[in-house]
């Protein structure tokens, strides 16, 4: 099922043009990975998709991005709404300076008015043990998020996430800042959560977008030069520029 | 030849004596008003309204009437000077209506006070007749203080990381909520700094008070907001300058208590900002 597509899909900074014409289209409970080099536009196609880049202040959008039938771009969409179906992890681990249970009920209290003790302690449980931090940190959960170790920060990032129930989780370069070992443990996590989610990851690591990945898109100089099934992209490309990159004859 | 390590000592002994030169005058001050001021200091002193045409006695009336304008200057400014500051430093953009604001400000600080307390005269006394009353002399104080406020609130704030704000707000909380659960919550200590800083300062002025609410005798304590008070640096400035024959004991006494108030005030801003320090780690 197509969670996410985009059609001709432009995006300019002031004058210069970050995406052009990028179609594209994400499956739910599949995991596509972006790759391409260094300013390609990898992230700012992923901020498209929760619409962060609104933030940044001379940025203009052509072309449309379907989500469950909607087109985001519409300026009468709700980015409140939006958000918190469309979530997001970021490259650096970045816990509130708030305890471990309040990081992730952060949003929940928000959201939600009058919100009990006992849904938010249900919440806290259910999102760590998602994200496989439950046992460890069970007993811990009034410690500062800051004394984590940073992939533990990481997964509890996660966790807080998808303690707003989105459906679609956007990573950009979530691994990092990680070494190999909690990278490859934030991997089996992340083929664990594409039970439920739809998840697009933006990676500079090759050997990842391989191994975690059903889905790749190879993006050039704001262009989306291949998409496909990672297994075909990786073994038998079809352009040769996805080709030179993949082998790491590019640039 | 030169020799580096003379040259080093002696910019080194410069620096020394350029630094012992600031604290000395500093703590000359403190060490005489303290030798003089306290045998002063007791209970009656300090409880008491001025007696035998303020030659005895004590100051409690200006004690409260200090308490009370700098009470009155921080509720009139900690609002308004932190509402500016949220709006400056979240929601404004670049532009030159921004720049005029902050040009604005940054001047502002740089009036003198005497100026001060004569728009208060114009503007609280005269204009919307409120006479020469702690309301007028709270409004003007606070005034005076604004730009501190401001300025430091907008540092406190901006020194939130963006990431938070980002963090937050894309988990599809608004702008607004952002600001008041977490922007807010982390810029406190430093908005309680810069509050505190600007409550000293209002404490400590004659100027401002001179003409807006400054009572020269008023030996009892105020009623409501639109009666005159007594202040400690005007009496301090009436019992040295405009009454004869006042006993040093006694103007050095009412110096000791307004230097004490001030420097409690900038010491409690001072752990303020220590225990934060040590608290944050982003
Ligand atoms: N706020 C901005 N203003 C102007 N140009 C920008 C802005 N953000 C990104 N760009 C430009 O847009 C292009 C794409 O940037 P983007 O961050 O999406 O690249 P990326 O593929 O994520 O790169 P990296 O792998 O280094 O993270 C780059 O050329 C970048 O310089
Ligand atoms: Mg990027």
């Amino acid at each position: 099922m197509k969670k996410i597509e985009t059609k001709n899909l432009k995006l300019w900074y002031g004058k210069f043009q970050a995406l052009k014409s990028v179609n594209s289209a994400f499956t739910a409970n599949r995991i596509t990975a972006i790759i391409g080099p260094s300013g390609c536009g990898k992230s700012t196609l992923l901020r498209v998709f929760n619409r962060m880049n609104d933030l940044i202040e001379g940025i203009r959008t052509e072309g449309e991005v379907v989500i469950d039938n909607e087109n985001i771009l519409d300026s009468k969409t709700d980015l409140v709404v939006l958000r918190k179906k469309v979530g997001m992890v970021f490259q650096r681990p970045n816990p509130f300076p708030l305890s471990i249970y309040e990081n992730i009920v952060f949003g929940e209290k928000i959201h939600v008015d009058h919100v009990s003790k006992e849904s938010l302690d249900e919440i806290v449980e259910r999102s760590l043990k998602d994200v496989l931090l439950w046992d460890e940190l069970k007993d811990r959960l009034k410690e500062p998020a800051l004394r984590l170790s940073l992939e533990q920060k990481q997964r509890l990032c996660i966790a807080r996430l998808i303690a707003v129930k989105p459906d679609v989780l956007l990573m950009d370069e979530p691994c990092s800042t990680l070494d190999p070992q909690s990278t490859s443990r934030v991997e089996e996590l992340m083929r664990e959560l594409k039970n439920k989610y739809t998840i697009i990851i933006v990676t500079h690591n090759m050997q990842q977008a391989a191994r975690v990945s059903d889905d790749t898109g190879f993006m050039l100089l704001g262009e989306l030069i291949e998409f496909g099934q990672t297994h075909n992209i990786f073994t038998a490309p079809k352009d040769k520029r996805t080709e030179d990159y993949i082998t790491g004859r590019y640039g | 030849m030169r020799n580096p390590y003379r040259t080093q000592k002696i910019a080194f002994s410069l620096l020394f004596l350029a630094t012992l030169l600031i604290v000395v005058p500093v703590g000359l001050i403190v060490i005489v008003i303290i030798f003089k001021g306290f045998p002063a200091i007791n209970w009656q002193f300090l409880s008491d309204i001025p007696r035998q045409g303020m030659r005895s006695g004590g100051i409690f009336p200006a004690i409260i009437g200090t308490l009370y304008l700098v009470a009155g200057a921080i509720i009139f400014a900690l609002p308004i000077g932190l509402l500016a500051a949220i709006y400056l430093s979240e929601y404004s953009k670049e532009n030159v209506l921004n720049r005029i604001i902050r040009l604005a400000i940054i001047n502002l600080s740089g009036v003198p006070s005497v100026v001060y307390g004569l728009f208060g005269l114009a503007l609280f006394v005269v204009f919307f007749k409120f006479g020469a009353s702690i309301l007028a002399g709270s409004l003007t104080l606070g005034i005076m203080i604004l730009p501190v406020i401001i300025t430091t609130s907008r540092e406190a704030l901006e020194s939130v990381p963006d990431s938070f704000r980002e963090v937050s707000l894309s988990l599809g909380v608004s702008k607004w909520q952002t600001i008041r659960h977490i922007v807010l919550p982390n810029a406190i200590p430093g908005i309680l700094t810069g509050t505190i800083l600007g409550l000293g300062r209002a404490a400590g002025e004659t100027a401002p008070i001179l003409f807006t609410v400054a009572a020269f005798y008023l030996p009892r304590l105020p009623k409501s907001i639109f009666d005159q008070a007594m202040a400690l640096p005007y009496h301090l400035y009436v019992i040295s300058t405009q009454v004869p024959n006042v006993d040093e004991k006694i103007r050095y006494g009412t110096a000791l208590v307004l230097l004490a108030l001030v420097l409690f005030m900038n010491l409690v801003a001072i752990i303020i900002r220590y225990q934060f320090r040590r608290r944050k780690k982003w």
